[in-house]
């Protein structure tokens, strides 16, 4: 960002800087309202906004072991360490055949994926439930990493069909003429390129997946094989009274993912805005 | 696959167009198997009475019939209606006024709001709601700021009152998604030439006039974007609804995500969930359709 139209009068500067601010605190506000409440000694009773006279992390480690967020952690991590990599390759396939070749009714089919966008968990859990259970894969895994997988597909294929379609076609065209194959050119040539593309929707899919939440309620109804959100949306019906205890389970379930968008901000925060366009 | 004769220029391997597909298909699968089909299935489920355990009746368009007439099932789109406004409207009025006050020059130190206010996007919605919980709760955050400005009155357990509990809820939305919308608006404006700026102030047009003439009409886009992402949230919208007020006071906050649920997995009205689902499904397909449509004849 260069300097040369952007000098502001100073006033302009701070007024603007001063909204930014606001904004920004009334977005942290919330954060900074659950976590004080959850380093409060527990059985305190914790008023909105209140600075803890001693700090106390026990609540954290009653939350990890009587509340079983070290399961619930577990299970959402299974799932995530499914959806991810299965998302990246069936998307890096099909993308890359519908951003590089010419297919016979290829844009009808990319249409097709995309058109996938529009469907809403409500609109598909009703008959997965009653249909997966007649396979023997509700209360499991592999059901919900199966369907997460179909639920992302539509935004992964476009994004890389998106990003294949980018690279230059001189590229592919000069490997072919040099008798590469299709399969070569994708894992010698492509691939290399295509890192930041998928690390950005490798993090995107892990983030919807650690936050989906209708879906496993639906398919996971045995409780101890609940993931995080799940397992955190049981506790609240639970558990109403114990404030501290709850606001560190609720830290717990938020750390993992704040973690990673900590740091890969750029990658989430680009993927997140342009995501959203190309959706 | 039929095998063609090769149509490539000379020089390239001759090989059927179709077999491109080879890469297409396992993705293909996966998303017919466990999206598209399932969602045919639950146009096909909307049409019988059935309790999920015994055999089905078949009952046509009754169950829409139905919904037209139940009025908690009206009143839960009716409420994902009122929804959109917090979750759509506002914040994208918020992000147009926080553009149009920040897009006249650049910012360094843009990255650390960028951050935060993106913060909300990446967690989980019931991690959210749980948080909202408590701010308005009894002894929440809420409640003390009134309290601290001499508000007493105002206090209430805001989830729980008739009048309040659906804009409460709405809010959650608005602030989760209206650092998006801010977001979105302002990466778009920053690829605005600066010179258009320029050239509008040296014409003496005043901030406002700036705004409407340079700023919004190169907004087309991430406006059409905001609205769709918005929308899609709110008439979606489970999660947050869920764990706030699981649709109480009364009908007060239910939604159509909630009763889907409900009604299928606790209620045993499985032909009327489906219903539901296909008018949310229909709904949102609508709402898509009409703001790509509207966003791209104003060119």
């Amino acid at each position: 960002m260069s300097g040369d139209v952007s000098t502001a009068p100073r006033s302009e500067r701070w007024s603007g800087y001063a909204l930014l601010t606001v904004m920004a605190i009334a977005v942290v506000l919330p954060f900074l309202s659950v976590f004080l409440a959850s380093v409060q000694p527990a059985g305190t009773p914790v008023v909105g906004l209140t600075w803890p006279e001693r700090w106390s992390w026990a609540n954290y480690e009653q939350a990890w072991s009587v509340a079983g967020f070290s399961d619930l952690i577990r299970h959402s991590l299974i799932i995530a360490v499914g959806v991810v990599p299965a998302s990246l390759v069936l998307a890096t396939l099909a993308g890359y055949a519908l951003g590089t070749m010419r297919l016979p009714g290829g844009n009808a089919v990319a249409a097709f994926f995309i058109a996938g966008l529009t469907i809403p968990v409500e609109l598909i859990v009703v008959p997965l439930y009653f249909d997966l259970r007649g396979l023997g894969l509700t209360n499991s895994f592999l059901g919900v990493i199966l369907v997460e997988i179909a639920l992302f597909l539509p935004f992964s294929v476009f994004w890389m069909r998106t990003h294949f379609q980018s690279t230059p076609q001189s590229l592919v065209e000069a490997a072919r003429i040099d008798g590469a194959s299709p399969a070569t050119i994708l894992l010698r040539i492509l691939l290399p390129l295509a890192r930041p593309s998928l690390t950005t929707l490798g993090l995107l899919v892990f983030m919807w997946s650690w936050k989906q939440f209708l879906l496993v309620l639906v398919l996971i109804q045995d409780t101890t094989r609940h993931t995080a959100p799940a397992g955190l949306g049981f506790f609240v019906g639970q558990n109403t009274t114990d404030i501290p205890t709850l606001a560190a389970g609720t830290i717990i379930v938020m750390l993992p993912i704040l973690v990673l968008f900590v740091i890969f901000q750029r990658s989430f925060i680009v993927g997140l805005l342009q995501g959203a366009m190309k959706g | 696959m039929p095998s063609r004769p090769p149509v490539r220029p000379p020089g390239t391997r001759g090989r059927s167009p179709w077999r491109g597909y080879v890469y297409v298909l396992p993705a293909f699968l996966v998303y017919v198997a466990f999206a598209v089909l399932p969602a045919l299935h639950t146009a096909y489920l909307s049409l019988f009475e059935w309790d999920g355990v015994t055999l089905g009746e078949w009952v046509g368009l009754g169950n829409y019939l139905e919904i037209l007439q139940d009025s908690v099932l009206r009143r839960s789109v009716f409420n994902a209606l009122v929804l959109v406004v917090f979750f759509s409207f506002i914040p994208i009025v918020l992000g147009l006024a926080m553009t149009g006050l920040l897009a006249r020059y650049r910012r360094p130190g843009m990255g650390a709001y960028r951050f935060l206010f993106m913060l909300p996007q990446v967690i989980p919605l019931v991690a959210v709601g749980v948080t909202w919980r408590w701010l308005y709760g009894d002894d929440g955050l809420v409640n003390q700021a009134f309290g601290a400005v001499g508000l007493d009155g105002v206090t209430r357990a805001w989830l729980g009152d008739f009048g309040a509990a659906l804009i409460a809820v709405g809010l959650v939305g608005t602030w989760v998604l209206s650092g998006l919308c801010m977001m979105l608006f302002l990466s778009g404006v920053q690829k605005v030439d600066p010179n258009l700026y320029e050239a509008a102030r040296i014409d003496g047009a005043g901030p406002v006039r700036e705004f409407v003439s340079v700023t919004l009409p190169h907004l087309r886009g991430e406006l059409a974007v905001a609205m769709t992402v918005t929308t899609v949230a709110a008439l979606a919208s489970f999660d947050i609804v869920y764990v706030t007020t699981n649709g109480g006071p009364g009908e007060q906050t239910t939604v159509p995500g909630l009763l889907v649920y409900r009604l299928a997995f606790s209620e045993g009205k499985v032909g009327l969930a489906a219903a539901l689902a296909v008018v949310l499904g229909l709904l949102i397909l609508a709402i898509v359709y009409l703001i790509n449509r509207l966003s791209r004849t104003e060119t």
